[in-house]
């Protein structure tokens, strides 16, 4: 079986566990993913299946996707394509279909988004530098301060924080506890927030720092 | 709201609530684990507060105790809420009443209970 799905972030919520605790989660519809090609060491030099998620029209679609999907047993291209790496050779054949019943409940996973955008942003937000007093005549509000020292080192630092684009970055959150998997909705929900608006896209992926002890056992 | 969410927390929401208003005066029996027993233990006071909709809706309770006011917020669905009795009821003016803070000695647990006539119908 592969270690990542596909999905959509639909929003959050609370909800009530086994232990009567209230547990903050976020619901995303994962899946189902076709396998859309599969790649091994013979043919590509590595091991990978690639998934699609969700549709698109065909006029939104260009010949190659299109002639892409076709290939890979599906009536509309995927909106969504990724690649999922694989140890050993992939037993899943072109057509089939992954759904979130991957996942279990109390499994740990990584959830990698693209954040919200904040737009072009001062260093007090973007870097949570402390900015200078409000009031007293300071004349110093929210700006960003000394950028380095003197003659020595005669340079700028680099990393040295200052206004600029903030957000729409690629983030993954790691070891989010899997709440509840919800297979004939395709829905899984896990515990805390992730990255991106509601509607964006998301990957959930088995988390790469390994489980819990009570799910390894 | 998403009608996603909504499906997935309309199970957990309690249909069969006592219904119970802001100063009402209430017991609120809550199940205390201790160890693998379960008792139940009841906290009374009065609602000085009704919050949120849904699986998030939460109630305060306020009470005197030893002197002093204690205040407790509980989720309207929490399964470790067995029932609610309802002890005195009133009609406050206020959607919170949180002008009882203020208030020392016996004026502290009263909620006045102001009735207005209805208008006569012409």
């Amino acid at each position: 079986m592969i270690s990542s799905l596909l999905g959509k972030k639909i929003g959050m919520t609370q909800v009530y566990d086994a232990q009567n605790v209230l547990v903050p989660v976020t619901v995303v519809e994962a899946g189902p993913c076709a396998v859309v090609q599969v790649k091994t060491t013979e043919s590509d030099g590595y091991n990978a299946v690639q998934i699609g998620f969700a549709s698109k029209k065909d006029k939104n679609t260009s010949k190659a996707e299109q002639a892409h999907a076709k290939k890979g047993g599906l009536q509309a291209a995927p909106r969504v394509l990724s690649e999922v790496r694989l140890d050993a050779a992939p037993t899943l054949k072109v057509g089939d279909v992954v759904t979130v019943s991957t996942f279990s409940e109390g499994q740990f996973v990584d959830v990698i988004g693209i954040t919200k955008g904040k737009g072009f942003q001062g260093v007090v937000k973007r870097f949570r530098v402390a900015g200078g007093p409000a009031a007293h005549g300071s004349m110093f509000h929210r700006r960003i301060g000394s950028i380095g020292m003197r003659q020595t080192p005669g340079r700028t630092w680099k990393n040295q924080s200052m206004p600029g684009h903030m957000g729409s970055e690629r983030r993954t959150v790691q070891n989010l506890r899997v709440v509840k998997v919800i297979a004939d909705k395709n829905l899984i929900l896990v515990k805390g927030a992730i990255p991106g608006a509601n509607g964006d896209d998301v990957i959930v992926r088995v988390a790469i720092k390994g489980q819990p002890k009570a799910v390894k056992a | 709201m998403n009608p996603i969410i909504n499906e997935i927390t309309a199970s957990q929401v309690k249909k069969d609530t006592t219904p119970f208003k802001v100063g009402d005066g209430v017991k609120v029996h809550t199940k205390v684990r201790e160890g693998d027993k379960e008792r139940v233990q009841i906290y009374a006071g009065i609602v000085i507060a009704r919050k949120g909709h849904g699986i998030h809706e939460t109630f305060t309770v306020r009470r005197m105790s030893y002197g002093e006011g204690v205040e407790r917020v509980f989720p309207v669905n929490s399964p470790n809420i067995d029932k609610i009795e309802v002890e005195r009821e009133s009609e406050p003016m206020k959607a919170r009443l949180y002008y009882l803070r203020n208030r020392l000695g016996k004026a502290a647990v009263l909620v006045k209970e102001k009735r207005y006539e209805a208008p006569a119908a012409n």
